[in-house]
């Protein structure tokens, strides 16, 4: 990133000239380079990210080999400490990153050519860890947003989403900017469920809410999945993630570490003792 | 004492002008408070955008009379009779409105391509390298020499006028035998158009912005790029509707401005300077910000260089009767004024009027 000149900030902070707000630091796959073509799907596996090796720009990889997937209406979570990788291995699974090798496959076509446009087309959602919502549209408006590529009436999934988020039909003319921290990853939450994605994928969606909201949300996040919708997680509270996942990855310095049922990861003692405080 | 010359003088001088200029700047703040939120960076290019849009709507009036005698030559029965109707009410056939109105839908079109062709080959390349704002803001001050160079090229540096039509709506002398007032309020139909062009022009840019798939999908992709991306916002066509909208804003507020005075390349190019005061004034990024911030400059300009000598003739009793002419400012040094207060707005409130999207 430092190589390239064009990425220079000097001068940049000048406010009357540029405007850094909500400017994007995606990179994402910019036109399909291969055809999606089809292939035999890996041991009933609905979505795969295959030895993906990568990183950002021209910079060193973050990610080395890495495997993540989840099965149809699954819960698999990713776990493992700072600067694993995890994220990363998120943004890489929706295209938000060039991969120098591996491969995204959704039920069993390959994907990893497409835009992430194209990949919400095909039924992937995505809810980031930071700014997560449109700030200054109304909660309405975030939902309406989320279903941008349909082309149907989006009414009834409006309602779905009030229904599972009661708070949010009180508040849907209201700014999401200006909503609760617990209130506005409903939003988030919402906004891609807009969609009715085949695959939900949550970066920390209970990063700096309270216990409560969070036990709350994990409820939800089970409701979603109860649907047959499948839902790739990653999560900072481990132990309560790994608790409802049927599939866990433990991932260190952007490798797998550990892979297995969320039960025998929490079972396992050197897990324990490494990522979960004993 | 003589309140209501003094209204009437204060109105034909400072209030009609001004609101003319107002929306004039306006709807040149508007196309750069858009590229601002949208592409993240001011675009130095846009008086000279203006001034290709003006050229281009120049070019087309100065070849309507030409295309006219040619439908007239070659299809004089079926034809011919259409575009007499569709002329009537303009210059050209001796209707009251200018010719350049009919042209503007072309002038748009022509700069709309120019540029999305710019986007694709300039700025389109920094972005693919997520080039950092300022970057793109110097990009578009090359753009801008290109734009001021070619448009000096085709159109030549000198003025040129292209009204038609009507000049007034109201002149000064049926204003005073309306109203047996010894002041009078001419009402330019340059101005007339000016406003009602500028108020259906907001007026549609706000509904397509709050109202429309589209608009909204603009406002979610300025206001987090990354999460648009994530809802199937395609950027490209988000950028591509932008330049397209600008183009549109450009190119009527160029027209109307050389409507109201005249079109010279230069002058142009020196608007830039209220424009982007406008725009800073109102607080960039917000478009409402935009218009207040034009009608500010517009009316500051306006009032600090008018000789107030006539209107508080009327206003004082005899003794106390002005001797000099009470003109704050020369004309010369108009753009002062928009420096004085983009200065005096940078160091006290540098969000603006609107406080911009940062709120």
């Amino acid at each position: 990133m430092t190589q390239n000149a064009y990425q220079n900030d000097r001068g940049n902070k000048d406010r009357t000239i540029t405007n850094p707000d909500g400017i994007g630091s995606a990179e994402p796959v910019r036109a399909a380079t291969a055809a999606a073509t089809a292939k035999p799907v890996a041991n009933g596996q609905f979505l795969i990210g295959d030895g993906m090796t990568g990183g950002y720009g021209m910079g060193a990889d973050i990610l080395h080999d890495c495997t993540i997937a989840v099965k149809k209406g699954e819960i698999a979570v990713i776990v493992g400490p700072n600067g694993a990788g995890k994220s990363t291995a998120m943004r890489a699974v929706f295209g938000m990153l060039n991969l120098r090798q591996g491969a995204v496959r959704l039920d069993g076509q390959d994907i990893s050519g497409l835009t992430p446009q194209a990949r919400v087309a095909k039924g992937m959602a995505f809810v980031p860890q930071n700014s997560n919502i449109f700030a200054s549209l109304t909660v309405e408006e975030n939902l309406e947003m989320g279903a941008f590529l349909r082309r149907d009436d989006i009414n009834r999934t409006m309602e779905q989403v009030y229904e599972l988020f009661p708070i949010l039909k009180d508040k849907r003319r209201q700014i999401a900017g200006e909503l609760s921290g617990g209130q506005r990853q409903q939003v988030a939450v919402g906004r891609a469920l807009m969609t009715e994605p085949q695959v939900l994928m949550l970066d920390e969606p209970t990063a700096g809410v309270s216990p409560i909201v969070m036990d709350e949300l994990f409820d939800r996040i089970i409701e979603v999945a109860r649907t047959g919708i499948s839902i790739l997680m990653v999560e900072q509270n481990a132990r309560q993630a790994l608790n409802i996942a049927d599939t866990g990855y433990v991932l260190v310095q952007g490798r797998n570490r550990y892979t297995d049922t969320g039960q025998t990861l929490l079972a396992d003692p050197e897990v324990r003792k490494s990522f979960l405080g004993g | 004492m003589d309140v209501l010359n003094a209204l009437v003088a204060f109105a034909n001088f400072v209030l009609v002008p001004a609101t003319a200029y107002g929306a004039q700047l306006a709807l040149g703040a508007l196309g750069v408070t858009l590229i601002y939120g949208i592409l993240r960076f001011s675009n130095f290019a846009h008086g000279d955008t203006m001034a290709f849009g003006a050229m281009v709507t120049i070019l087309v009036t100065w070849s309507i009379p030409l295309v006219f005698a040619w439908l007239q030559f070659n299809f004089p029965t079926l034809l011919f009779p259409i575009a007499d109707w569709v002329l009537s009410p303009f210059g050209v056939a001796g209707g009251p409105l200018p010719t350049a109105l009919l042209a503007l839908p072309v002038g748009i079109l022509v700069t709309a391509l120019l540029l999305l062709g710019t986007d694709r080959v300039i700025y389109g390349f920094y972005r693919q390298q997520r080039a950092k704002p300022v970057v793109l803001v110097i990009v578009s001050m090359g753009v801008m020499f290109m734009m001021n160079g070619l448009v000096r090229f085709v159109i030549g540096p000198d003025d040129q006028r292209f009204a038609d039509g009507a000049r007034f709506i109201v002149s000064a002398r049926e204003f005073k035998a309306m109203t047996g007032l010894r002041e009078g309020l001419a009402f330019k139909t340059s101005q007339g158009i000016t406003i009602v062009t500028a108020v259906i022009v907001v007026a549609a840019l706000f509904w397509f912005l709050n109202r429309t798939r589209t608009g909204k999908s603009m406002r979610a992709y300025s206001d987090n790029e990354d999460l648009a991306l994530l809802s199937g916002i395609n950027p490209e066509r988000v950028v591509a509707i932008t330049w397209i909208i600008v183009a549109a804003l450009a190119t009527v507020a160029g027209v109307l401005y050389g409507l109201d005075k005249s079109f010279k390349p230069f002058t142009y190019f020196q608007l830039l300077l209220p424009i982007f005061a406008s725009a800073i004034v109102g607080g960039l990024g917000s478009p409402v910000g935009a218009i207040v911030g034009g009608f500010v400059i517009a009316f500051s300009e306006v009032t600090v260089t008018y000789a107030w000598k006539k209107v508080l003739g009327y206003l004082m009793p005899e003794a106390l009767e002005p001797s000099g002419l009470v003109q704050l400012l020369s004309t010369d040094y108009k753009f002062a004024v928009s420096f004085v207060i983009l200065v005096i707005v940078l160091l006290f409130r540098p969000t603006g009027i609107f406080a911009g999207k940062t709120g």
